[in-house]
């Protein structure tokens, strides 16, 4: 399975994801350029966190005008499977392929911290390695990760089961307190309505290895791979 | 030119006599401007270059030693560490943000450009008591600015200290410090060779930001500087990652011959140090140089400290592939000049010749300073204050949780989460622990990391307090399972023309220069930071060491916390009665005084050296060094990172305070799974090391008995005081 | 030459946690009658031009390209024009 990870001036995740397409999942993997127009072919693109374009006007604004995007857009539009992960999230609500935007963090300050997330939907290529409801730990590190929606828009998500990732408690409780950043509903995580192209805000890329403090992440890109093996979305 | 021009610039009359002997004639504007920065000691060390020739600079491993941009050691595997400290102490006394969001820049800058990937930022900041506004405002601000900054690079910040205490009321210190990994074979130099070479300016365009930034550091503050605020640079961190990209790529191109970041003094220093390295002149045309603001003049082109831009010089023939490289990432690259033989720094604008200056003129050239030294005052009386009559508390369990709420020894979270410590998945012991530790993606092998210093023991005595400051960043790296291989050093001091602020200099520079030579690491590089004073009041004198070290083996990377129940607590080193220095005295007592702890630098070895090898050995579940409130801080410590109480027996027959309080050094707790403790107390013996067995893990509070006194504080308890400290004082 | 200043806010139904912020802090400055506090960003633009509804259009489709989230923001533009 061909992974791309794309690149843009000021991303700074790219190698993690990278090393886990690489040396974790052991699959083809290769950088995207933002400048380049040539997807090579890949199956799946992850789009990195980090602070594109300095993240200047607005997250993921200029990021989303970016020349490889045209690309982008077409590709997840035609069914092909796209991860944004933190800036990566950002940068698919501003290019409209994703519903809402992100904005600043209830506390007004950047935040680097382990989360829980209850895994809301396991019937997506991203999930489907997960059980539903369980209870997972991956860490997030932003200022602008509130998710936020119009009311009509929030309706949508909750009823057509689009929220994938909730920020939970241990016992898997949705509640104020175990919301860190102040996004509505606790959203952490959604899909498109096609349920090819998924957001988050958390980076499961940093707790794929048990030496970095937990292995949770991974099987957000095993269940990607475990799709696509299984012959699905080609 | 004006009249007395050489007093604006910085330069005392002597300095402007030496410079008309030098050029033997009468230096111009533009040549007294250029003077007047790098004959500042900011940039010249002329007060403390013969002190700071005390430190051991050399071992096998070191690569590169102080002079270059960064120090460089080799960890193996054909693999370095490039790594330094800095320190951007008046500018964030004036901005906090940008004061400290520029330090960091300035400090990464110096690592890549010495060809190694930046891996980890690392600061230490001092500021004064955290109950008044000021002090809330500047310290808010200048994590604002590291984090603002720090997390836009992509490079994690993993480790660092807070202190707060009186003296830095009005000077607060920011020091800030970078570690990088490279392949033996990318390491870069600052060397402007092979004449005919061009010279490039690239990054951000020239603006009239900072100038006299240089000079401005070697000043003290007072209402005048204040007006100065246009000197503090505003930093964009965006620009700066495309820079570290597009020069780490270009480094591995092969065609550059020298490189070097643009700092204090800007152009004017870069160009001079690397020729002056070389050997070489450089001739520079300042009509080339890329601006951002209209009419700039020479003095100004020269001078501007704006940030993020670099001097390359590149293989004659290859101005090509550098540009391609530079536009792909969407940076200016400019000719700008190129390399000469004669020696000369010469500044064209345009046709016409608007200084000349032989290159060493301005750096090797520049007088050194022998200050008069002479103990303070204070000294003797504060040394000789009799604690003996120190009356014993009732409680010490409410002291416990007292200290453990003091923001100097609180949980720093609310700091460090605004810090991105997880990016590049490297950070394997984040922050929290002794020191952090990266590992190295491919490689069995990571590297350990802290920065470290306790100004209140220099204060009260600067020889002792130089040895512990490096004693304790060792020591602190061996409990996270790692070598000690190597430090560099910021010191901050206060005015050195007062004979007594020289004294604590020296004196301090020698007790350090003393530990690294036993301990066996030398310092690589560093940075000094005079006329911290405001209003003639200075601050405790403070040098911070920054020490990298190798974890062999991730298998012996070690955390602080207890792990499990029943687990064998042991004390390694001997704890004496000494309240001195401590922070227990300062804090409960509202006392600086008493005598610094003693340190044995064999027995410190000693130490070291067993803990690692029964790290090594898998004999060990946690271990945490003895620092700032002593013994029962760190059983606290270790029992809330662990969420696990202990019960333990302090035997000694001294008083409760020292037992429990006393900063005695060379102490490190180790908890140990007791199966192991007969081959554990085997090894000590063998190691010939001092050891106590304090007692066992377990159970949901501390429980500290002594002779006739005893403590029991919950868990819970002292956690959640030490947690929310900071964040309950920024709240309200 | 023109010259657009183009004001962008929040809209008013999403939580503007830097205005409560400010607000807060005016209030404990002692700012009691202090209403309300709404966070935005001020744009101004320098558009070569000589014909003002050329010039508005342009405007407003940079606007709706990249310098407004219709999501999150709404805006006002204010057009004048200047001596080059």
């Amino acid at each position: 399975m061909k992974f791309g990870v794309v690149v843009f001036p000021g991303s700074s995740c790219e190698a993690d994801c990278y090393y886990i397409i690489d040396q974790i999942l052991q699959e083809p993997v290769s950088y995207l350029w933002h400048a380049e127009q040539d997807l090579r072919g890949v199956d799946c693109l992850i789009i990195p966190g980090g602070y594109a374009y300095g993240n200047y006007l607005r997250a993921g604004a200029i990021a989303s005008n970016s020349p490889i995007m045209e690309k982008v857009i077409a590709f997840g539009k035609k069914g092909g499977l796209i991860l944004g992960i933190c800036n990566g999230f950002q940068i698919l609500t501003e290019a409209g392929l994703l519903p809402g935007a992100l904005i600043k963090n209830r506390s007004l300050r950047f935040q680097c911290e382990n989360t829980l997330l209850r895994v809301e939907q396991t019937n997506t290529p991203f999930t489907s390695t997960y059980t539903q409801h369980e209870v997972i730990k991956i860490p997030i590190a932003h200022e602008e990760g509130a998710y936020v929606a119009d009311k009509e828009t929030l309706e949508r998500l909750e009823k057509e089961g689009r929220i994938v990732f909730r920020y939970c408690n241990e016992q898997g409780e949705i509640t104020p307190e175990t919301n860190p950043n102040g996004a509505l509903n606790n959203i952490a995580g959604i899909i498109n309505e096609q349920g090819n192209i998924l957001g988050m805000m958390p980076h499961p890329e940093r707790c794929a290895e048990a030496i970095l403090g937990g292995e949770d992440g991974e099987r957000i890109f095993s269940s990607l791979l475990a799709w696509w093996q299984g012959g699905a979305g080609r | 030119m004006k009249e007395d021009f050489w007093k604006e610039v910085g330069l005392s009359e002597s300095e402007y006599e030496l410079i008309k002997e030098i050029l033997q004639r009468e230096p111009n504007e533009v040549e007294l401007g250029m003077f007047g920065v790098m004959w500042s000691e900011h940039c010249s060390y002329k007060n403390s270059r013969n002190v700071l020739k005390q430190f051991p600079t050399e071992a096998p491993w070191v690569l590169q030693g102080p002079g270059e941009n960064a120090g460089v050691i080799d960890i193996g595997d054909g693999q370095a560490v490039a790594f330094k400290i800095e320190s951007h102490n008046h500018p964030s006394a004036i901005e906090p943000y940008q004061g400290a969001a520029t330090g960091v820049g300035g400090i990464i800058r110096d690592i890549f450009t010495m060809g190694a990937r930046p891996i980890a930022s690392l600061n230490s900041l001092r500021f004064g008591s955290l109950k008044s506004k000021k002090t809330q405002y500047l310290f808010s601000g200048v994590v604002s600015g590291i984090a603002g900054y720090g997390n836009r690079i992509g490079v994690p910040t993993v480790a660092g200290e807070v202190y707060f205490h009186p003296s830095y009321e009005d000077n607060c210190l920011v020091n800030a410090m970078s570690v990088g990994l490279m392949n033996h074979e990318e390491l870069a130099k600052g060397f402007a060779s092979g004449p005919g070479n061009p010279v490039f300016v690239v990054g951000a365009r020239t603006g009239r930001d900072g100038i006299h930034g240089a000079t401005f550091a070697s000043e003290e503050l007072s209402e005048a500087t204040e007006e100065k605020r246009p000197a503090v640079q505003a930093g964009d961190p965006f620009m700066e990652k495309l820079l570290m990209e597009a020069c780490l790529e270009v480094i591995k191109t092969g065609y550059v011959v020298g490189m070097q970041d643009m700092g204090a003094a800007g152009i004017t220093s870069s160009a001079c140090e690397m020729a002056s390295r070389a050997g070489t002149g450089i001739e520079i045309d300042v009509a080339k140089v890329p601006c951002r603001e209209e009419g700039m003049s020479a003095y100004e082109i020269l001078l501007s400290e704006s940030q993020e831009r670099m001097l390359i010089v590149v293989q004659k023939g290859k101005e090509k592939e550098v540009q391609d490289i530079f536009t792909k990432w969407d940076l200016e690259a400019t000719v700008i000049g190129q390399v000469t033989a004669d020696g000369q720094m010469t500044i064209r604008e345009g046709k016409e010749i608007v200084a000349q200056i032989p290159a060493k003129a301005l750096t090797e050239l520049c007088p050194r300073y022998d200050r008069e030294a002479k103990e303070p005052e204070y000294l003797a009386q504060a040394q000789g204050y009799d604690l003996a009559s120190l009356p014993e508390m009732e409680d010490y369990g409410k002291v416990l949780v007292t200290l453990l709420g003091t923001p100097t020894i609180a949980s720093k979270e609310w700091v460090y989460s605004q810090f991105d410590y997880m990016v590049g998945t490297n950070t394997v012991v984040p922050p929290g622990s002794d020191a952090a530790v990266l590992r190295i993606k491919g490689y069995n092998k990571g590297i350990a990391m802290k920065v470290d210093g306790n100004s209140r023991y220099v204060y009260l005595d600067p020889y002792r307090g130089g040895q512990i400051a490096v004693a304790e960043a060792a020591r602190n790296i061996i409990c996270t399972g790692g070598k000690p291989l190597a430090i560099t050093d910021c010191l901050n001091f206060g005015n050195p023309e007062k004979p007594e602020i020289f004294w604590q200099f020296k004196q301090a520079v020698a007790g350090m220069s003393e530990a690294c030579r036993v301990l066996g690491t030398p310092v690589v590089g560093g940075n000094v930071s005079l006329y911290n004073e405001t209003n003639g009041e200075a601050i405790y004198p403070t040098p911070i060491v920054g020490i990298v070290g190798l974890v062999e083996d991730l298998a012996h990377v070690t955390t602080l916390g207890f792990k499990q129940e029943e687990d064998i607590i042991i004390l390694l080193g001997i704890t004496k009665d000494e309240l001195g220095a401590s922070t227990y005295l300062s804090v409960i007592h509202g006392l600086e005084a008493g005598k610094t702890p003693e340190i044995d630098l064999e027995l410190e070895k000693q130490v070291q050296q067993a803990t690692l090898e029964l790290i090594k050995m898998g004999l060990v579940v946690s271990a945490h060094d003895c620092s700032e409130g002593g013994l029962a801080v760190a059983l606290a410590e270790c029992c809330i990172q662990g969420k696990i109480g202990a019960d333990v027996a302090l035997t000694e027959n001294i008083r409760p305070s020292s037992i429990l309080f006393g900063e005695s050094q060379s102490r490190i707790i180790i908890s140990i799974n007791k199966s192991k403790i007969d081959s554990v107390l085997q090894q000590l013996k063998k190691f010939q090391v001092p050891y106590k067995v304090l007692g066992s893990v377990g159970g949901d509070s501390l429980n500290i008995a002594g002779s006739g006194w005893k403590v029991n504080v919950d868990v819970a308890e002292m956690e959640e005081k030490y947690r929310e400290a900071i964040a309950c004082l920024m709240k309200g | 030459m023109f010259k657009a200043i183009i004001t962008i806010t929040f809209k008013k139904s999403i939580l503007d946690p830097q205005g409560n912020a400010v607000h807060k802090a005016l209030k404990s400055l002692g700012y009691e009658d202090v209403e309300d506090v709404r966070m935005g960003k001020h744009v101004e633009i320098l558009l070569r031009g000589d014909e003002p509804q050329e010039a508005e259009t342009k405007i407003k489709e940079m606007c709706s390209n990249l310098l407004v989230n219709p999501v999150i923001e709404e805006y006002q533009v204010e057009l004048v024009e200047v001596e080059v």
